[in-house]
């Protein structure tokens, strides 16, 4: 399955897309870059020039999800900084999802960086992670 | 919601908590605005920061964001932001009793810090509006609220708590999903909605943190009043005094707030949601300020940038839904559809040329606000009229927008 995402119409109020990628691992920084795509009008413009890690711990892969998109919008507005995930590493136990990520990116600049959304949250409204054939698909709302 | 048997909901209640309207009335006229009016949106897009990343001009540290969330619009009142007058106008005049800082996260205070004087982006807008005689509805109530001349040049702005009020209301909704199965012993019908016996110690400590993302919320319209004074002192060389600029009012649509309704004939305490919803006390109720005793509480309804907005008033028949009414147009067609149909450069361009000045901070976003994404805000008023939960009182025309 070729890993990416689309802005999908349905939300009225907000901005859903969905994403698509053979791992779970691959799925998680897919939905990274796609709260990028919304935040920036080219995501392409932000620059690898900070990292930051990340570890997380959720009862299931989708509020394990909805957390990892929470931080880093908490990242942008708490610490202005615009990040993407360069790698992420899922596990599963029973009863808890964990996520060990490694963020890149670098400082928002209202100057060089063409602002799009500013987006709230990421929502619980209609999240979803399910399994195909070929890898794995989630869908998610943005509060914008 | 009864106090003693049911939930609070953060999902319920709205992740932007308090995202509310204020209006403004001056003493200006359309015809002596219109030659300043393109200096009078630049200013006030220069002075309310606006769009992703936006940084408010006061400086708080945690000590004094503590403050502005235990005290809501009386600190910045105090502050020299605003007037007592202001506070008089302002739903619960601007301070919701029951905050606690100490139920706030370090994480949604960090976040909080520096987006007070912000307006957002989204559907948050600051307008200059024009009362024409013509959409004067009720032209009794209009006087008592402020509209009191032909053509008069009007301010509304829509605004909520920033992402300090969904960080707030995040912070809940992962702890109750976490409680619902195990203490509260919940069925989960939809995430969304997570909830938490308000009873409960974490319902009642998410009632004391959404109360401060709420006055968190009215000190950030507050100090945006305090800047549209100073811009409009600044463009037309007279004190906002002198410009007769006053808070017509300021209410709340995404709250949970304690009040005593008849259910079935006798008062109960209940905490009641309004996602999406103004209150809209009717005349006489205890709760509404000396100056709207009489006429019933101002309901402020945003349309789209193109359509305008309605200003109305609440009723006795609003019982029926514990004196709630509608907030806002809505929209009927999603941001990436409306983004397919309209660039953002034209339609500013477009809008310029029907005498509406737009000013944003993000062209995309603004495609996205299209007038023809949302629906008829005279329909939705003239549906909550029919439906007997308020009354209208004046439709109000934009000629100028910021938005983010």
């Amino acid at each position: 399955m070729k890993a990416g995402f689309a802005f999908v119409e349905g939300a009225t109020s907000d901005l859903a897309f969905v994403a698509q990628a053979a791992t779970l691992d691959a799925l998680f920084a897919v939905a990274s870059e796609a709260l990028l795509a919304a935040t920036v009008e080219d995501p392409s413009s932000v620059a690898p020039s900070e990292r930051r890690t990340l570890s997380l711990a959720e009862p299931d892969l989708e509020l394990l999800l909805l957390r990892f998109l929470n931080e880093l919008v908490w990242l942008r507005d708490a610490k202005g900084l615009l990040l993407r995930a360069e790698s992420v590493r899922i596990t599963r136990e029973e009863g808890e999802a964990q996520l060990e990520a490694t963020l890149v990116g670098e400082p928002l600049s209202r100057i060089r960086h063409a602002l799009a959304a500013d987006v709230k949250a990421a929502t619980a409204h209609g999240l979803r992670i399910e399994g195909r054939p070929e890898g794995f698909e989630a869908r998610v709302t943005l509060d914008v | 919601m009864d106090e003693d048997t049911g939930v609070i909901s953060p999902g319920g209640i709205g992740f932007d908590i308090n995202c509310g309207m204020r209006l403004v009335r001056t003493d200006l006229t359309f015809a002596e605005v219109a030659p300043r009016l393109s200096e009078l949106v630049d200013s006030l897009a220069d002075r309310v920061p606006a769009g992703v990343g936006a940084r408010g001009f006061l400086a708080l540290n945690e000590s004094e964001f503590e403050e502005v969330l235990r005290d809501g619009a009386h600190w910045a009142v105090k502050h020299g932001y605003g007037v007592p007058d202001d506070l008089l106008h302002t739903e619960a005049t601007g301070r919701f009793p029951d905050a606690d800082p100490a139920a706030v996260s370090t994480h949604a205070i960090e976040r909080g810090l520096a987006q007070v004087g912000t307006l957002g982006s989204g559907n948050h807008y600051l307008e200059i509006q024009v009362a024409h005689p013509e959409g004067v509805a009720d032209p009794d109530l209009a006087r008592a609220f402020g509209i009191d001349r032909p053509e008069q040049v009007m301010v509304m702005f829509h605004c909520g708590s920033r992402g300090f009020g969904h960080q707030v209301a995040s912070d809940y909704l992962h702890l109750f999903l976490r409680l619902m199965p195990t203490k509260f012993g919940l069925p989960l019908i939809d995430r969304e909605l997570a909830s938490a016996p308000f009873a409960s110690p974490e319902g009642k400590s998410y009632y004391a943190a959404m109360c401060c993302a709420a006055n968190m919320s009215f000190v950030n319209r507050q100090v945006i009043l305090h800047r549209i004074r100073e811009v409009f002192a600044r463009v037309f060389q007279r004190s906002a005094d002198a410009l007769g600029i006053r808070c017509i009012y300021d209410v709340a649509h995404n709250t949970a707030k304690r009040e005593t309704h008849l259910v079935g004939g006798e008062p109960r305490q209940l905490l009641v949601h309004r996602k999406g919803a103004t209150r809209a006390f009717p005349p006489g109720h205890p709760e509404l300020p000396p100056a709207y005793r009489a006429t019933g509480q101002p309901v402020i309804v945003g349309g789209s940038m193109e359509t305008g907005s309605w200003l109305l008033a609440g009723v006795p028949s609003g019982a029926v839904s514990f004196f709630s009414t509608a907030h806002g147009s809505g929209r009927t067609m999603s941001r990436t559809r409306a983004r397919k149909l309209v660039r953002g450069r034209a339609l500013q361009d477009q809008l310029a040329a029907r005498g509406i000045l737009v000013r944003t901070a993000s062209l995309r976003g603004l495609a996205e606000e299209a007038g023809f994404a949302y629906k008829s805000v005279d329909e939705v008023a003239e549906a909550t009229e029919e439906a007997g939960l308020s009354r209208r009182v004046a439709h109000l025309v934009p000629v100028g927008n910021v938005k983010g």
